[in-house]
């Protein structure tokens, strides 16, 4: 069987959900790996929280906020934006692939570009096999 | 509450919106199954009126301590529903929606994977974050019902008058000795040609009149603290050394004062002496001594002024006043300026004085200028029979100077050319330009009849050299739509001069915590949909601040940032989101973290040494319980445990 990637995605409420509803709206198809949590800010993602689902089994963890000085709370993505690239050292330094991770600026009017995202980052994530702690992986 | 959650889903159909590509039925027999759903149905139309009763009655029927409805968009009916649950005894809170429409049933089709599948891990982590969510209130509180206005010229004067005339009270601080702004030095304005001064002096009496407004003139803001409603304003009244009440108008300080320096409400095409009016039809309507320019405010070195003066008006002893006040709301309506001069190079700005800006071109037409309205140049008084209008200068620029369109110019352009002509019929005008931007009402029809009827010419390009020559002002360019070069020896050039903010919108926007665009410009919170409002709460803007714009559409968002205004003063009491961050003290080490975090200052390290939380301040992005080390603070209703849960459940089978 193919594998299938267990995607979460962290979408910020005002840019991101917003353009991922657009994306609805306009009808645009993309695979269903990914299940969107939305939270107020991007600024809301703790960094544990994407080490917490990769040991919940998922394969890839997206986080996507408003573009940089679009915040709606004027700096959230900012810190978001440090807080990943922090991330991506420490999971590296664990021997899991930085590339699980993905910071997007994604904006309430960019249906298309969520749509082509998630696509993207799907496939990426196929490419990559299962994460670090996915049961598939240990059967492998 | 106590006991355990017993939480009910419900799952719309949407009509085939939904049900067309998700399994609906299954999901309501495997959602039951879940750990504390207690109840679940799918409908056709939750949002309908059966579809309401329907959630209503199982709150009721079923002791339902939240609800899940699994449909569209939270941003489409999350209100509906949560009155729905509000009506049956629940709190707004204890109800959320899993999108399951928007972000799922309509971008997965029959070959998009299993969009039932997702939607059952969205309700299941919905339920998991429902099931944790607290009562909330919102938090209530009173506020001020005054109004600041920063900035006198027509946009502030406009949005002072609309605020007053609401029965709100309003101070209206004003840095310069004058109310009016540039819109009192114009001559004549497009498209009608009124005159400037005979529109805009009635505002500012009738300004000055209204009971409802204090005037601060000469007055700057110094500091601010508070928030939306409870603005805490520290105004500095500058001393002008004249009583104004005592103060005739007579004029005879002025005569007998010996200093002379650049006078800026003529531009500089004149001089003004240390103690001076602006302009006569001023307000207030008083003399102000300039201490720059004063030989020194001591009757030992000169006191011609206080020794003319029979009024007794003038006082060498009076000092700044500082006036704290509280507002509910400000409206920042501070203006512009033209791109100074020392940032441009070309066309001999600031180097032959007969390159002059649009400004000193509207002294020059005034009939209260330094030529009483006929057009004679700076350097030996001639009446100019070629003059050279240059648009764009400095705007349109991105790599040398302002990358924005100053808006206003092409229109201000076509009126000097027009105004040019009926001074000196036969004179010639020439205007460069790289488009005319005349999309105002009438404007289009104002600038063609500039064209045929004034036979003023336009040529399309740029100046590429501009020099002096045997007396003249050489200027060469290139028409485009000849392709041939143009070489003209004019007399006088003026330069249609970038607009750029006044230095008030980077200060104001330091003390009011507000964002300016990449031209300096305020930042409006939805450049489409909220144009007057900032992201702070309760600060709106008004006039050329906020982006280039002319004298109509600077009094319409005056009125609109009164409106604004006006709205948020009549609230008896204002409400502010209940989902804030809370700090749990035991874990707080007091290291100060998330106060460098919080984009608001709405935390602070108190005297015990830990971290406290402005309920009114704080607009609960999250930001800081994500940065706390301790995991000491926790945003309300999304909180360490909400999410983790949310995510296990997501990632669940
Ligand atoms: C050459 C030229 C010709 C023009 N001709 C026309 C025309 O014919 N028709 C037309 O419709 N428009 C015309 N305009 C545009 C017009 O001048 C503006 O639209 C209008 O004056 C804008 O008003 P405002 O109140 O926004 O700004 P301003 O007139 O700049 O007023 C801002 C006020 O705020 C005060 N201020 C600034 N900072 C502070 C602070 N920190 N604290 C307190 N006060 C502060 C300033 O002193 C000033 O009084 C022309 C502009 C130019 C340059
Ligand atoms: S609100 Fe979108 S990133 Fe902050």
């Amino acid at each position: 069987m193919d594998f299938e990637p267990k995607l979460v995605g962290f979408l910020c409420k005002w840019c991101s959900s917003a353009g991922a509803d657009l994306a609805g709206v306009s009808r645009k198809n993309y695979p269903s790996n990914l299940i969107p949590i939305t939270v107020n800010c991007s600024g809301r993602i703790d960094v544990s929280y994407v080490v917490r689902a990769f040991h919940d089994g998922a394969d890839g963890v997206l986080i996507s906020g408003c573009h940089p000085g679009d915040c709606h709370y004027n700096s959230g993505n900012y810190k978001a934006w440090r807080r990943v690239a922090l991330l991506k050292h420490v999971l590296e330094e664990f021997g899991v692939n930085p590339d699980r991770v993905k910071l997007k600026w994604i904006s309430a009017t960019e249906g298309e570009k969520f749509a082509q995202t998630i696509k993207g980052f799907t496939s990426e994530i196929k490419e990559l096999g299962p994460g670090p702690y996915n049961d598939a992986r240990e059967r492998e | 509450m106590t006991g355990k959650p017993r939480i009910g889903v419900f799952i719309c159909h949407c009509g085939e919106n939904i049900a067309g590509t998700v399994d609906v039925s299954s999901l309501a027999e495997e959602i039951i199954d879940y750990e504390d759903v207690t109840f679940s149905t799918d409908y056709e139309y939750m949002c309908s009126d059966p579809g309401q009763n329907k959630i209503k009655e199982a709150i009721e029927d079923e002791d339902l301590t939240g609800v899940v409805v699994a449909a569209c968009s939270p941003s489409m009916h999350e209100d509906t529903f949560r009155k729905v649950a509000e009506s049956a005894g629940l709190n707004r809170y204890q109800c959320e929606i899993a999108n399951i429409r928007e972000q799922c049933s309509w971008v997965h089709g029959e070959d998009g994977g299993s969009p039932t599948k997702k939607a059952l891990k969205i309700i299941k982590g919905t339920v998991e974050k429902v099931k944790r969510n607290i009562p909330m209130e919102p938090v209530e509180r009173e506020h001020s019902d005054k109004c600041l206005v920063i900035g006198g010229g027509i946009a502030g004067i406009q949005a002072a008058l609309d605020v007053a005339e609401a029965g709100n009270e309003v101070i209206l601080v004003e840095k310069e000795p004058t109310i009016g702004g540039h819109m009192a030095q114009l001559s004549e304005t497009f498209p009608t040609l009124d005159c400037s001064q005979c529109i805009l002096t009635p505002k500012m009496v009738e300004l000055n009149q209204n009971l409802n407004i204090e005037l601060m003139a000469y007055s700057e803001v110094r500091n601010v603290s508070g928030y939306v409603g409870n603005y805490e304003v520290q105004i500095e009244r500058k001393p002008t050394y004249v009583d104004p009440d005592a103060c005739n108008l007579c004029g005879d300080c002025e005569d007998v004062c010996p200093v002379e320096v650049r006078d800026e409400f003529n531009q500089g095409l004149t001089t003004r002496k240390a103690i001076n009016i602006p302009f006569s039809q001023a307000i207030p309507s008083s003399y102000t001594l300039d201490t720059e320019a004063c030989l020194g405010l001591n009757p030992l070195r000169c006191s011609e002024c206080a020794d003319a003066c029979d009024a007794d008006a003038v006082d060498f002893d009076e000092s700044s006043e500082f006036v704290e006040e509280e507002f509910g709301a400000i409206i920042a309506a501070t203006g512009y300026n033209l791109y100074p001069k020392e940032e441009m190079g070309e066309y001999g700005y600031g180097k032959y004085d007969d390159v002059i800006d649009g400004l000193q071109f509207e002294r020059l037409l005034s009939a209260t200028g330094p030529t009483e309205g006929e057009v004679r140049r700076p350097s030996d008084g001639k009446v100019p029979e070629n003059v050279v209008f240059i648009q764009c200068s400095g705007s349109r620029d991105p790599e040398n100077h302002n990358s924005c369109c100053s808006k206003i110019c092409c229109m201000y352009t076509a009126k000097h050319a027009k105004l040019y002509k009926e001074n000196v019929p036969d004179g010639n005008a020439y205007v460069f330009y790289i488009d005319i931007r005349a999309g105002g009402k009438d404007y289009e029809e104002f600038i063609q009849d500039v064209r045929e009827e004034d036979r003023v010419l336009y040529l399309k390009g740029k100046v590429s050299k501009l020099k002096e020559i045997d007396g003249k002002l050489r200027v060469w360019g290139l028409d485009e739509i000849s392709g041939e070069r143009v070489e003209i020896d004019a007399d006088l050039v003026v330069l249609a001069q970038s607009i750029v903010p006044s230095e008030g919108a980077s200060e104001t926007s330091q003390e009011l915590n507000l964002n300016l665009g990449p031209n300096g410009f305020y930042k409006e919170a939805h450049p489409k949909l909220r144009p007057v409002e900032s992201l702070t709460g309760g600060v709106f803007f008004a006039g050329v601040g906020q982006g280039p714009k002319d004298i109509p559409d600077s009094v319409s968002q005056g009125s609109g940032a009164a409106a604004k205004a006006i709205d948020l003063l009549s609230k008896p009491t204002l409400s502010h989101d209940p989902q804030v961050v809370e700090v749990e003290e035991d874990l707080c080490s007091g290291c100060g973290i998330c106060v460098g975090q919080c984009p608001y200052d709405a935390l602070e390290v108190n005297s015990r040494e830990v971290a406290e939380v402005n309920e009114i301040l704080c607009e609960g992005c999250g930001t800081c319980s994500s940065g706390c080390p301790t995991n000491a603070l926790s945003l309300k209703n999304l909180t360490d445990e909400q999410l983790t849960e949310m995510i296990h459940a997501t990632l669940g089978d």
